[in-house]
């Protein structure tokens, strides 16, 4: 495996008495697409928000593109891009303005940013709609927006939360696409889901069950080591005994 | 890179914050005419509401003496402007009837033998009652009274038996008043350098604390706080456009005020708009500091309202500072209302200049630090 | 009626377990109301007083000493010249300053004519007037005092229903409508609103309850609370403010609850016309708790105000309440003089209410 660009020990959240994330260790390699699976209430996202600065760790330690989460959650921030579960970007503003303003709160030059915005709206083939209010758009349109927008600083990791949620399959296939683009330029996605047919396309996959992390390895081998057919059987094994859901 | 180069960058981030900011307020229909109509109801409607002014007092006349002199008292109280007769009887209940029923404010009882009394001994009283419901309302109405018998005193010297004078003349005192700045009593020169502090303090109370709190429930603030901008990037960017806000809308405000009030401006334009910006800082870092402990905007909203209604209506804005209780004018210390609206009234009405309100000033000023600091210190990119 | 009474119960335990609203519905009526019955006033007390004496004689001596022993002019600055004044009043130190005219005692005797001026910043026309009604009467003492009565006609004004014309007495009424348009209406369209907002309501009209009952049964927990906030605001008018009960109390009760009613339809009807929590909001607060303040006299006299406003007081449910409370706690009066409003404040309830009935099955279809 490449060099590590995630790696935490023993990481830890608790609020107040209830541990939402409990002593979870894993690494996660540059250039991986590594799946974050668990069910809902799992503590996907709280393990996110402290891989990504915006939560403080209980206890444990991390490191994320070299920085640590404590000391160092300012420089990890220039490093990394980040899509969250909840779709935000702003509504009321076009993509181009969106563009345009995320862009340059990265500190992007204004000619940086002129040229790789226009670059990225061509791509996105959105055509007249880059002039018209995000809340005119379909979600689908609006996650391969936000996805450029968390790349648009050429970070060298992107964390994913839940990029899929509420589109159609097809839709859906059309991101992965996207994510696989991403990856192939040597960008590592860090990305939750609760689709098991996407857990499948991740070089590696984890499994959070009641804040811990009840496997890790790919998909293969997790299939094999339970002798099921499909990731879902694997998550149903898995989850089935878990404490605390929704 | 070079520190200036940094500093430039810096500044570049809070200036797309600022675009941001301003192309969306103008793209919220719902926001705009907030913004832009109710600085205009406000004024209006709040200039002509908020006035203790009391008009034609309606009366209601007892006269049991019904002499010639008595005839031209009535006239007197009717002919002044002041007063107003909406009826006349005879019998006491029925003129403390009239004082219940709400037709009169005010019963002019002329007892009998009033002229006589006069003339024999000097003196004649006249009862005067008064519904003291609102005693402010009441202390004006005798006022009113009291100015009319006085006048017609001075005017009926006539009328006083020459026997009982006191030597040639009698000693006297003649009260004169006159207002310094006010001469004419205009009440809406009192009461719109205040609302333009309400104004004010509603635009940045209100929409500062409800941007970033908007900001959180839709989600938008996590996108922004994963990216490497600064803190203090962040709070000016989100400051910066309410001060723009707050001020523009005080400028059209004291338009009103000059144009449609003819309130009068003897003080510095300047100042006005210094103090202003110290104090917008004061409530915009009140503002942030709410955003930070609520989680919705109704939240907000809430907190919000709870605490302007009580600042303003300790603010001396529509009651006197001067008739609270010692504490509570010790409270109204740490009131920027209070301060605000009190310079306000002296720069606009007695023309005082930065060495006059350099006290209630200072306050605001320590106030905008303190606020700004607790804010900032609250706000957190990173939560725990 | 088993099912209904039990989703009366839910409800109002829905209100007291949350602890933020139940603060709001119990702690804040009686915070406001001791907050600003104390120091929301509008007497003029403690004016602060520049003297200037331009004679120093014993007569300014005895005048001044008289006028700083009432209580109400407060000395806080002596001056020497009248170029002081302008000083005076710009940098706030003193609100009046009273000028005794050269050889003061002189003319008073012989001229008739000793010249005492009060001059007022002017900046509140009203304080000016009573302010010079004060230092009238105290000159008028003085004089009679020493034996000099000025003859004429002597007003003897009768302060009545309030004689120590305390301003707790006009502001108590106005804080009560207030509340009760927070609690009845703000809450209710809110409540209702949140229902609708979250889907919950649906869930509720799909019930075997008829709409109407589910409407009645959102509603009566707040009007269960809105009368115990009555109930306790008079009580503590009376006995901590010492504002009379002069009327029938049985009377007051029976109208805070036709006005209860009245705010609550009214809050019916905002969470018929919207859709979410926030425009009930807005709505709630500009166009009742504004105007409750402003436009009813709860501070400002109505007759005060121009005729467009007069106009529009008219229709704001608050302002008759208030007549009626005036009326029965200061003045006695009975439904002989109150028919009047008590009638208006009906006919506001029951169109509120047609209108909501009506939007709401609109909504049905």
């Amino acid at each position: 495996m490449a060099e590590t660009i995630i790696r935490t020990e023993r990481l830890t959240k608790r609020f107040g008495s209830f541990t939402a994330v409990d002593e979870i260790s894993f690494t996660v390699g540059s250039g991986e697409i590594f799946g974050f699976l668990g069910a809902n209430g799992a503590g996907k996202t709280t393990a996110i928000r402290m891989l990504t600065g915006l939560l403080s760790p209980t206890e444990g330690s991390a490191s994320v593109a070299g920085f640590d989460v404590y000391r160092e959650s300012e420089s990890i921030k220039r490093s990394i891009g980040y899509m969250s579960q909840r779709f935000s970007l702003y509504d009321d503003l076009t993509p181009r303005e969106n563009v345009r303003f995320f862009g340059g709160i990265y500190g992007l030059g204004s000619s940086e940013l002129k040229e790789k915005g226009e670059r990225m709206l061509e791509a996105l083939d959105l055509g007249h709609a880059a002039d018209t209010r995000l809340s005119a758009l379909p979600l689908g349109w609006k996650q391969k927006l936000a996805f450029s927008v968390a790349l648009l600083h050429e970070p060298k990791l992107v964390f994913l939360d839940e990029p899929t949620g509420g589109v159609d399959p097809v839709t859906r296939r059309r991101f992965w696409d996207l994510i696989y683009q991403t990856a192939s330029s040597g960008v590592t996605v860090f990305v939750t889901t609760h689709y098991m047919d996407e857990a499948e396309y991740c070089d590696r996959v984890s499994i959070m069950v009641d804040g811990r992390i009840a496997a890790l390895d790919t998909p293969e081998k997790l299939r094999e080591r339970y002798e099921v057919n499909t990731m879902n059987d694997v998550f149903i094994r898995l989850a089935r005994p878990a404490r605390r859901s929704e | 890179m070079n520190k200036q180069f940094n500093g430039f960058r810096g500044l570049r981030i809070v200036g797309h914050l600022l675009r941001k900011e301003f192309l969306q307020i103008f793209r919220n229909r719902g926001m705009l005419p907030i913004i832009f109509l109710i600085p205009f109801i406000q004024m209006v409607i709040l200039s002509n509401a908020a006035t203790f002014d009391v008009p034609e007092v309606p009366f209601h006349l007892q006269d049991f003496d019904r002499s010639a002199l008595s005839e031209r008292l009535i006239e007197r109280f009717t002919s002044s402007g002041y007063f107003r007769m909406t009826g006349e009887s005879f019998a006491r209940t029925k003129g403390i009837d009239e004082l219940v029923s709400g037709n009169a404010s005010m019963v002019l009882v002329i007892p009998e033998e009033f002229e006589k009394e006069l003339v024999s001994t000097g003196h004649a009283r006249l009862q005067l009652m008064i519904n003291a419901e609102d005693g402010f309302t009441a202390g004006v109405i005798r006022g009113y009274a009291e100015e009319i018998v006085g006048s017609f005193n001075q005017d009926q010297p006539a009328l006083i038996p020459r026997s009982l004078d006191i030597g040639n003349s009698p000693p006297g005192i003649e009260i004169r008043s006159s207002g310094w700045y006010n001469p004419e009593l205009v009440y809406s020169d009192y009461m719109v350098p205040g609302i333009l502090v309400v104004l004010v303090t509603i635009i940045g109370l209100f929409l500062s604390g409800m941007n970033i709190v908007r900001e959180k429930e839709i989600g938008t603030i996590d996108q922004i706080n994963v990216t490497p901008i600064k803190r203090w990037q962040f709070i000016t960017g989100k400051l910066l456009p309410f001060l723009i806000i707050g001020l523009a809308e005080l400028t059209i405000g004291l338009v009103i005020a000059r144009v449609g009030f003819h309130v009068p401006m003897l003080g510095q334009y300047w100042l006005i708009f210094m103090v202003a910006s110290i104090y917008l800082l004061v409530l915009l870092g009140l503002g942030l500091l709410i955003s930070t402990v609520t989680d919705s905007q109704q939240q907000a909203m809430f907190v919000s309202w709870f605490f302007s209604v009580i600042f303003i209506l300790l603010s001396g804005l529509f009651t006197p500072i001067e008739s609270m209780p010692h504490w509570a004018q010790n409270f109204t210390q740490i009131n920027p209302i209070r301060h605000f609206v009190d310079i306000m009234r002296r720069v606009m009405l007695k023309g005082a200049d930065a060495k006059d309100i350099s006290q209630p000033m200072a306050i605001l000023a320590i106030q905008a630090i303190a606020m700004l600091s607790l804010a900032v210190n609250r706000y957190r990119k990173v939560s725990s | 009626m088993r099912r209904f009474l039990g989703f009366v119960r839910k409800e109002f335990f829905h209100i007291i377990r949350d602890r933020r609203t139940a603060a709001i519905l119990f702690a804040m009526p009686i915070l406001q109301l001791l907050l600003f019955g104390y120091a929301i006033r509008n007497e003029v007390t403690e004016v602060r007083t520049g003297i200037l004496d331009l004679s120093h004689d014993v007569v300014t001596q005895e005048l001044t000493d008289k006028l700083l022993a009432s209580g109400t002019f407060i000395p806080s600055a002596i001056l020497s010249s009248e170029q002081q004044i302008a000083d005076a009043f710009a940098s706030g130190r003193v609100n009046v300053v009273v000028v005794f005219g050269p050889r003061f005692a002189e003319r008073m005797l012989h001229d008739q004519k000793a010249e005492l001026q009060v001059v007022t910043d002017g900046s509140d026309p009203n304080v000016s007037r009573i302010v010079t009604g004060y230092a009238a009467s105290v000159a008028g003492d003085y004089l009679r005092d020493k034996g000099y009565p000025s003859p004429g006609i002597v007003p003897l004004p009768v302060m009545m229903f309030n004689p120590g014309l305390k301003s707790v007495y006009l502001f108590v009424p106005g804080l009560m409508a207030l509340l009760l348009m927070l609690v009845s209406a703000m809450m209710t369209s809110i409540s209702i609103t949140r229902e609708k907002e979250s889907g919950t309501m649906e869930l509720l009209l799909v019930s075997s309850l008829r709409p109407i009952q589910v409407i009645v049964g959102k509603v009566v927990p707040y009007l269960t609370l809105s009368f115990i906030n009555v109930i306790t605001v008079v009580l503590m008018a009376m006995f901590i403010f010492g504002v009379p009960c002069r009327g029938s109390i049985v009377l007051l009760l029976l109208e805070s609850l036709l006005f209860i009613l009245t705010a609550l339809s009214l809050g019916i009807l905002i969470s018929t016309i919207t859709s979410s929590q926030q425009v009930a909001m807005m709505i709630s607060l500009a166009g009742l708790l504004l105007p409750t303040v402003l436009l009813s006299g709860f501070i400002f006299p109505v007759t005060s105000m121009p005729w467009p406003l007069q106009l529009i007081s008219n229709i704001i449910p608050a302002r008759w309440y208030l007549v009626l409370v005036r009326g029965i706690m200061l003045k006695g009066a009975g439904l002989a003089e109150l028919w009047k409003e008590t009638l208006v404040l009906i006919a506001m309830t029951v169109l509120f209410m047609t209108v909501s009935v009506r939007k709401f099955s609109e909504r049905l279809q």
